[in-house]
């Protein structure tokens, strides 16, 4: 299994030469103050968005969405229906933005294919044994061909955090390296679930793991553990694409999931990315929200902007 | 008269920096009793001398205020053996300074050693009553603590040579300051006796200097002088007090002012607090992890 | 700098001003003397601006010598009824007044911003948040003094004077005068010249409590009015909050009187920042330290110490965040940094930083547009700054941060005291060990690790050394108002 594939390619190749060397550099981050981290987080949501800057900003949240689906209960025309919305969320205003992709399981991926096609939709699996990631190595990498394979774009995968809490950073790395090979084109969004590292100190740590190992995206959860995406965790991981970059000239995409429901939020989202990557990431390339009822909210909001009226849920489509 | 034997007379020096130099004026002044008697003569200290005494006690405070609590609470209940030890003299020195008869004096001595004991024993318990965690409306944990001043100037009370001399010295000293004080301009003698003992005590050299001489030349330069952070005006009439307390304010020292005390009353903390700063310290809390802020 | 006026970002914030309509400010304000407002004797007035605009918003009664006697009578007979009062009497007039202010807290917010030019932001989250819980927190003393650990009974001094700063008005009017008359003192208050508004609002809000007449005064001033109510004979208790060659000349004038006098003066504050330090909250700490309020605070972090071997690393960092500081109309809820409070303090800034330049200290600000109008200083920070320096020794009291290295813990703590003043310093590390031993070396009465510029009204606050003596705030700021 390669495992300095990636980190040859930029400045920190030497970290992972070893599983001390890549301890030693991981443990040699700077620390994080909880509370401080926090106060900054609130601090900037605080902003005040208004007019103009709240029309840029929705239009923006939209077209950052993976409007997702991840249940057992999913069905092909959940995934039909799911797919028309994000090419066309709001079927009475043609000027709103397509979302940035749809999420879905990989035996989903074909039927998102079609739903999207020929839009700028693009197609995200996750993979990996999402969301627990409890499987071995070669099924988890079977999951992502598949997803690969059925046309995804760009693939979630989860990192194993037993290993990375048990100190077993190498494992976790080798594993991305793996499958970032296995997703060949495939965008790769690694998935930390910073709920489960539980630390702002971990959520650093596997940051810079992820990036190390090659990952597009770093993101924070799964959505299915009780504490997923916050503004604290969000800036912390947009601190650490922001100095990766600083260090290697390579730029890496963040993507909150998870627990972000309304414009309100997603703008503060926006606004900390703003002011901590800052502007490069304000793009759909670059940052992305994992949230499904969080659209339909953009949209009331925007309809609100467009005509002065408040809407309702009567007025964006349920799917 | 041939039983009669010629006592050997004490030449009494200063006690700077654990030493015993004689002012470096070369002056020294009569001292007698109330009813004019001589007693000895004492050292006149200069201006100088008040300098040399600074620079002694900013050299002794990094030290003592730096040892433990505990530390200083034994440093000076040992002194206060040593009084014990030496009490038929200072009880001598206070009958002729004070004029008292012999068993009111070895009665102010007792209150004396007495005093040096109690405060021995707040060395390590002001901290508790003055200090304490501010229960501050965030995540953060906030701590005050009392902190000793640094060095302070005395004046010692001009009347109580003794049991005074001691009433304002140990509580300056329990709390880690360390401390020149001028002894009583007219009796000056048990202070400077004082010195001998402390030098034979385990109290580090410079915590406590004692300049004897004139109180109002040796206060003026002390009073006015950059490196000290504190003054007790206990020993300074109505306009002494005032012009010091003017000259103070050059470097904003802490200024306790002239009070009428009874020396022979426990005292309160007013005299432990009256040279403490108080030192607040922040750290954050926070939660066990990441577990998220509300949004 | 992201200003609010120009710039070049992709998501441009639009302007979101706080309105301004929640405020209605008189043309003019008299002395509030003995529950009424009133002419000065003389007749004189002064007019009070917007910083950030120069218009003018009031004109104000200054108050004089025969002002200062008529307040300190009414102060004087007022005293008698209201130290009599029981604690809990006077607990409920405290508790009225913190539930009246968190009530027009909006508009105080508002006032205060026009008046003194900071960040509706900082009116808004910090100021007003911290005058009405300092009036709640004392509120609850009144009736407890008892318990307070000054001994039994203890008693209130008098009348007190009471002298207070334009960088925090209302907040610094909070600090003197809710234990004032918790413990049962009365009071005569001067605002500063370049801010009277906010107290003038405070005296309504007395009368809105129905404290009783008398009890709390306002006399709007310049230096000689604050001067001359220091000097009254019949004035107890005085407590100043400003600069430390006033804070000299006030403890000369209450020599040899029986003046009870507390001061909260100038500092240099040392933010010192190890190499294992958390790097991003030690930028935020530096950027609270010294741009908060526009560095207009006596406990600023105005010197970071920086160990020389994150200098780099910490500067671009530094660099990159004040670059994001918004500058602009302080009514905008999205300012991060307001006008400078007057003329006179522009003035000041701006001669220090020439002089830092001219000694050699490299200068840098961000690339920043200042409104033609009022008082601005663009954020600056100073390298190659050394002890010698007068920006390493001078307080500023404005948005300019002098940065100097050290090599070891001793260096730093060396360093670090090495200043006239004791208010405040900052450490900032990840070692525990290294915090407590840092702080226990620091001569400054507060000390925030991993943290800067957080206040509460159980914390006392207070300097070491020519930062000035007393401690306001907690169970300690109490003892500035009795007799013990």
């Amino acid at each position: 299994m390669p495992t300095t594939a990636p980190a040859a390619a930029h400045s920190l190749g030497e970290v992972t030469a070893s599983d001390s060397t890549l301890r030693r550099f991981l443990h040699g981050l700077p620390g994080v103050d909880a509370v401080g981290l926090e106060a900054r987080a609130a601090s900037l949501g605080t902003r005040s968005i208004k007019t103009t800057a709240k029309a840029y900003a929705i239009d923006l949240a939209i077209s950052m969405v993976d409007l997702t689906t991840l249940e057992g209960a999913d069905t092909a025309g959940k995934v039909r229906a799911l797919g028309a919305k994000a090419v066309r969320p709001d079927p009475t205003d043609r000027t709103s933005p397509s979302t940035a992709a749809v999420c879905v399981y990989p035996d989903m991926v074909a039927t998102a294919k079609e739903a999207v096609a020929g839009s700028s939709v693009k197609v995200a699996s996750v993979a990996t044994a999402f969301p627990a990631g409890r499987a071995a190595l070669a099924v988890k990498l079977a999951d992502v061909r598949d997803a690969v394979a059925a046309g995804a774009d760009e693939i979630d995968m989860v990192i194993d955090r037993g290993a990375f809490l048990a100190g077993n950073y190498m494992k976790v790395y080798d594993e991305i390296v793996a499958v970032k090979e296995a997703s060949g084109a495939a965008r790769l969004k690694v998935i930390f679930e910073t709920g489960e590292l539980s630390t702002y100190d971990n959520i650093r740590r596997a940051s810079w793991l992820g990036m190390l190992a090659g990952a597009d995206f770093i993101k924070t959860s799964t959505g299915k553990v009780a504490v997923n995406a916050t503004p604290a965790n969000t800036l912390l991981m947009l601190e650490a694409v922001r100095d990766f970059r600083a260090q290697t000239g390579i730029q890496v995409g963040v993507k909150p999931a998870g627990g972000i429901r309304t414009s309100k939020d997603a703008i503060k989202f926006l606004v900390i990315v703003n002011e901590t990557a800052g502007e490069d990431w304000l793009d759909n390339h670059w940052f992305r929200f994992g949230a499904s009822s969080l659209l339909n909210d953009l949209l009331m909001q925007r309809q609100k902007l467009a005509t002065g009226r408040y809407s309702g849920p009567d007025y964006v489509t349920v799917d | 008269m041939s039983d009669a034997r010629l006592s050997v007379f004490k030449t009494y020096k200063l006690y700077v920096g654990g030493k015993f130099p004689r002012s470096e004026s070369g002056r020294v002044y009569e001292v007698t009793d109330p009813k004019g008697k001589w007693l000895a003569n004492a050292p006149q200290s200069s201006r100088k001398d008040a300098r040399d005494a600074v620079v002694a006690a900013r050299k002794a405070f990094g030290g003592w205020s730096g040892a433990t609590a505990y530390n200083r609470g034994q440093i000076l209940y040992r002194i206060a053996e040593m009084l014990e030890g030496r009490k038929d003299q200072f009880a001598r020195e206070v009958a002729d300074a004070e004029g008292l008869s012999k068993s009111k004096a070895a009665a102010v001595v007792d209150a004396a050693i007495d005093r040096w004991v109690w405060y021995a024993g707040w060395t390590d318990k002001i901290a508790q009553v003055v200090g304490g965690a501010n229960p501050v409306a965030g995540p953060y944990f906030n701590l005050s603590s009392p902190e000793p001043t640094g060095v302070v100037t005395v004046l010692a009370p001009q009347e109580s040579s003794f049991l005074g001399l001691i009433s304002v010295i140990a509580p300056v000293i329990a709390t880690g300051n360390t401390v020149i004080v001028i002894a009583s301009e007219n009796s000056p003698l048990p202070a400077l006796s004082l010195g001998e003992v402390l030098a034979t005590s385990d109290l580090p050299g410079g915590v406590v200097n004692v300049l004897s001489g004139r109180t109002a030349e040796i206060a003026a330069p002390l009073a006015a002088h950059q490196d000290v952070n504190a003054i007790d005006l206990a020993g300074a009439d109505d306009a002494l007090a005032k012009e010091l307390e003017i000259a103070a304010a050059d470097n904003l020292k802490r200024v306790l002012r002239p009070q009428p005390v009874d020396y022979a009353e426990t005292p309160g903390i007013d005299r432990l607090t009256a040279f403490l700063e108080t030192k607040t310290v922040w750290h954050p809390t926070g939660s066990l992890g990441a577990s998220g802020s509300s949004y | 700098m992201a200003s609010t006026s120009a710039s070049a970002s992709v998501f441009e914030y639009a302007p979101a001003p706080e309105s301004r309509s929640v405020v209605d400010i008189a043309p003019s304000y008299g002395l509030f003397i003995d529950g009424e407002f009133t002419e000065a004797a003389d007749g004189k007035v002064f007019k009070t601006v917007s910083p950030s605009t120069e218009e003018v918003l009031s004109e104000i009664a200054q108050a004089g010598e025969a002002d200062v006697d008529r307040a300190v009578k009414a102060a004087r007979r007022a005293f008698e009824k209201w130290s009599a009062l029981p604690g809990s009497e006077r607990a409920k007039y405290l508790f009225r007044i913190a539930r009246i202010i968190q009530e027009r807290s909006r508009e105080l917010a508002v006032l205060e911003t026009l008046d003194n030019g900071k960040p509706i932001k900082e009116t808004r989250d910090a100021d007003l948040p911290l005058v009405a819980a300092h009036f709640f927190y004392y509120a609850g003393w009144a009736d407890k003094l008892d318990h307070a650990g000054f001994g039994a009974n203890p008693q209130p001094l008098g009348v007190a004077g009471q002298v207070i700063p334009w960088n925090f008005p209302l907040l610094m009017l909070a600090w003197k005068i809710a234990p004032a008359l918790a413990t049962g003192n009365t009071v005569v208050l001067k605002p500063a010249e370049t801010t009277p508004l906010s107290a003038l609002f405070f005296a309504d809000i007395c009368r809105q409590a129905g404290l009783p007449k008398g009890v709390v005064n306002i006399l709007p001033g310049y230096g000689d009015s604050g001067a001359a109510l220091v000097a009254h004979p019949d004035v107890n208790k005085v407590a100043f909050t400003g600069s430390t060659a006033v804070g000299k000349a006030i403890a000369r004038q209450v020599a040899g009187t029986t003046k009870k006098v507390t001061l909260e003066l100038g500092g240099k504050g040392a933010n010192i920042v190890f190499d294992d330090a958390p790097i991003d909250q030690a930028v935020e700490g530096i950027v609270t330290g010294i741009f908060f309020n526009q560095g207009q605070v006596c406990c600023a972090g105005s010197r970071l110490l920086v160990q020389e071997s994150i200098q780099d690393e910490l500067l671009d960092s530094l660099k990159r965040r004040l670059s994001t500081l918004r500058l602009g109309d302080p009514l905008d809820k999205n300012t991060d940094i307001g006008a400078i409070n007057s003329a006179e303090q522009l003035s000041r800034i701006t001669t220090l930083v020439e002089q830092g330049e001219a000694e050699g200290a490299e200068r840098w600000s961000p690339s920043c547009e200042l409104p033609s109008s009022g008082y601005w200083f663009a954020p600056t920070l100073f390298t190659n700054v050394t002890q010698a320096h007068t920006i390493a020794r001078d307080e500023i009291f404005g948005p300019v941060l002098s940065v100097l290295t050290f090599r070891t813990p001793e260096e730093a703590v060396a360093k670090a005291n090495n200043s006239q003043y004791g208010l405040s310093a900052g450490i900032w590390t990840e070692k525990g060990s290294r915090i407590l031993a840092v702080a226990s070396k620091l001569r400054a009465g507060v000390i925030w690790s991993n943290t800067f510029n957080k206040f509460d009204p159980t914390s006392p606050f207070g300097g070491y050394k020519e930062s000035g003596y007393g401690r306001e705030g907690g169970r300690h700021g109490l003892e500035a108002y009795l007799d013990v």
